[in-house]
C-alpha cells in the first residue's frame, strides 16, 4: 500500500514527465503556434506542482500569469509580426 | 557541426553545475530565519498568510524594488512599441479580413469583466488571510481587461485613468511606507504596517496597514500589466 | 533514487530544455519561448528548495495555529521570492517580445541569423 508521501511523489513525477515532454515538444516543434501554446501548458502543469508543494500563492500567480497572460502576449506579438510582414510585402510590390 | 558540439558541451556543463540542487539534502527543519518568520509573523503583524507578511512587510523593500522593475519593463514595452503617427503599412482590422466577434462573445465578456475585476479586488483585499494578494489580484484584473480587449479589439482603453491609478497607487505605496517609518516608535522601519491597529487575527480589518498596502500593489500591478497588454495588442487605427 | 529530489530534477530538466531552445533555435520567437520555459524551471527549483516533505502551506487557519507553525509548515521565504519573480518574468518576456517585434518592423527576418550584419 502506498503512503501519502509516495503518492504525492508519484503525482509530481507524472506531472513533471508531462512538463518535460511538453517543453521538449515546444522547443523542437516546427510551428510557432504550437510552440507558444505548449509553453503555456508547461506553466499550467507547473502551477499544479506548486500546489502540491504547499505553495498556493505561487500556484495562483503561475496559473494566471504563465498560462493566460504570457500566452496572450506571445500571440499578440505573433500577430503583430504577421502584420509587419504583410506591410513589407505590400511595400515591395507597389 | 562545431556549433552543435559547443552547444551540447554548454548544456552538459550547466547540468553538472546544477547537480548539487538535484541531490536530496533531506532537510527536516526550516532554517532559523524561516522559523522566526513563521513563529513571529502572525503575532507581530496579525497576518494569517505568512507569505504576505514577508512580501509586504519583512521584505517590503524588495517588493518595492520589484514593482519598480515591473514599471521599468512596462515603460520599455510602451516605448519600443510606440504607435506610429502615420498609417504607413497599417490596415484596419476589417481590411485584413478579420471578422468581428460574435454577439454572444461580446455580451458574455461585458458580463464577465466586471465580475472578474470584483474577484481580483476580493483576492487582494484578503491577501493577509487567504492565498493570494496584490500580485495575483492585479493579474486577475489584467485578465478581465484582456477578455474585454479580445471580444472588442477596437475599443480604446481609458489611458488617462490607467496612468492616474498607476501613479497614485505607486505614490501612496511609498508614502505609507514612510508613514510606517515615522509613526511606530523606536523599532520602526520602512513599510512597517503597525501604525494601524493590528486587530484580531483572521478578521478582514486586521494586520495593520497590510491590506491597504497590498491593495495598492494590486492596483499598480493591474494597471501595469494592462498597459503591457494594450501596448502589445496590434493597434487598430 | 531516494537521494534525488524529484522536483528539483524536473526544474533542472526544464531549465536545460529551455536553455537548449534559447541557444539552438534560429527563430527569435522560439528563443523567447525557450527563455520562458527556463524561467519556469528556475522558479520550480527555488520553491522546491523551501519544500519540506509532509508539511502544509504557510497559512494559518483553524487546523494550523501559530503555536506550532514552525513544526508543521513549509519555508515561506522562497515562495515570497518566487511570487514576485513570476510577475517580473512576464514583464521581461513582454520586453523581449517587443524587441523582436521592433526588429521585425525595421525590416529583418524571423531568424536571428539575418541580423548578423547589423550594427546598432
Amino acid at each position: 500500500m502506498l503512503d501519502g508521501r509516495t503518492t504525492l511523489d508519484l503525482v509530481i513525477g507524472f506531472l513533471g514527465l508531462l512538463m518535460i515532454l511538453a517543453a521538449l515538444w515546444s522547443v523542437l516543434s516546427k510551428r510557432l503556434l504550437s510552440s507558444v501554446l505548449l509553453s503555456g501548458a508547461v506553466s499550467l502543469l507547473a502551477s499544479l506542482v506548486f500546489l502540491a508543494l504547499g505553495a498556493p500563492d505561487v500556484a495562483m500567480t503561475e496559473a494566471a500569469i504563465g498560462s493566460a497572460l504570457t500566452t496572450m502576449v506571445f500571440l499578440y506579438s505573433l500577430s503583430r509580426m504577421k502584420v509587419e510582414q504583410d506591410a513589407h510585402e505590400d511595400g515591395g510590390a507597389s | 557541426m562545431m556549433k552543435k558540439v559547443l552547444l551540447l558541451a554548454a548544456i552538459a556543463l550547466l547540468a553538472f553545475a546544477l547537480w548539487p540542487f538535484v541531490r536530496d539534502v533531506g532537510l527536516a527543519e526550516p532554517g532559523e530565519l524561516a522559523t522566526a518568520y513563521l513563529e513571529r509573523g502572525p503575532a507581530e503583524l496579525g497576518t494569517a498568510n505568512v507569505v504576505t507578511s514577508i512580501v509586504v512587510s519583512y521584505r517590503g523593500f524588495d517588493t518595492l524594488g520589484e514593482v519598480t522593475v515591473l514599471f521599468t519593463a512596462t515603460a520599455g514595452v510602451g516605448g519600443l512599441l510606440a504607435r506610429r503617427k502615420s498609417g504607413h503599412g497599417r490596415k484596419k482590422a476589417a481590411e485584413r479580413g478579420a471578422t468581428d466577434a460574435s454577439e454572444i462573445l461580446k455580451t458574455a465578456s461585458r458580463l464577465l469583466s466586471p465580475l472578474l475585476v470584483l474577484f481580483g479586488v476580493y483576492i487582494f483585499l484578503h491577501g493577509h488571510l487567504t492565498p493570494g494578494g496584490g500580485f495575483q489580484g492585479g493579474v486577475i484584473i489584467a485578465t478581465a481587461v484582456l477578455i474585454g480587449l479580445l471580444a472588442d479589439p477596437e475599443a480604446g482603453l481609458a489611458h488617462g485613468v490607467m496612468h492616474l491609478v498607476e501613479g497614485l497607487s505607486g505614490f501612496a505605496y511609498v508614502a505609507l511606507g514612510a508613514v510606517g517609518l515615522w509613526f511606530t516608535g523606536v523599532q520602526a522601519g520602512f513599510l512597517d504596517p503597525r501604525f494601524l491597529p493590528l486587530g484580531e487575527l483572521g478578521r478582514l480589518a486586521s494586520a495593520g496597514a497590510i491590506p491597504i498596502i497590498y491593495s495598492l500593489v494590486g492596483l499598480k500591478v493591474g494597471a501595469e500589466l494592462t498597459g503591457i497588454l494594450d501596448a502589445m495588442k496590434e493597434d487598430a487605427e | 533514487m531516494s537521494d534525488v529530489n524529484i522536483v528539483t530534477l524536473i526544474g533542472v530538466a526544464l531549465l536545460l530544455v529551455g536553455f537548449y531552445g534559447a541557444l539552438s533555435r534560429p527563430n527569435v520567437i522560439k528563443m523567447i519561448v525557450g527563455f520562458a520555459i527556463a524561467d519556469t524551471g528556475v522558479n520550480m527549483i527555488i520553491v522546491a528548495v523551501g519544500y519540506l516533505p509532509g508539511r502544509t502551506a504557510p497559512i494559518l487557519d483553524s487546523a494550523a495555529d501559530a503555536a506550532n507553525a514552525a513544526r508543521t509548515m513549509v519555508d515561506p521565504i522562497p515562495q515570497a521570492l518566487v511570487l514576485t519573480a513570476i510577475v517580473i518574468g512576464l514583464a521581461v518576456t513582454a520586453l523581449m517580445l517587443s524587441f523582436a517585434v521592433r526588429m521585425r518592423r525595421s525590416g529583418g527576418g524571423m531568424a536571428i541569423d539575418s541580423y548578423g550584419e547589423q550594427k546598432w
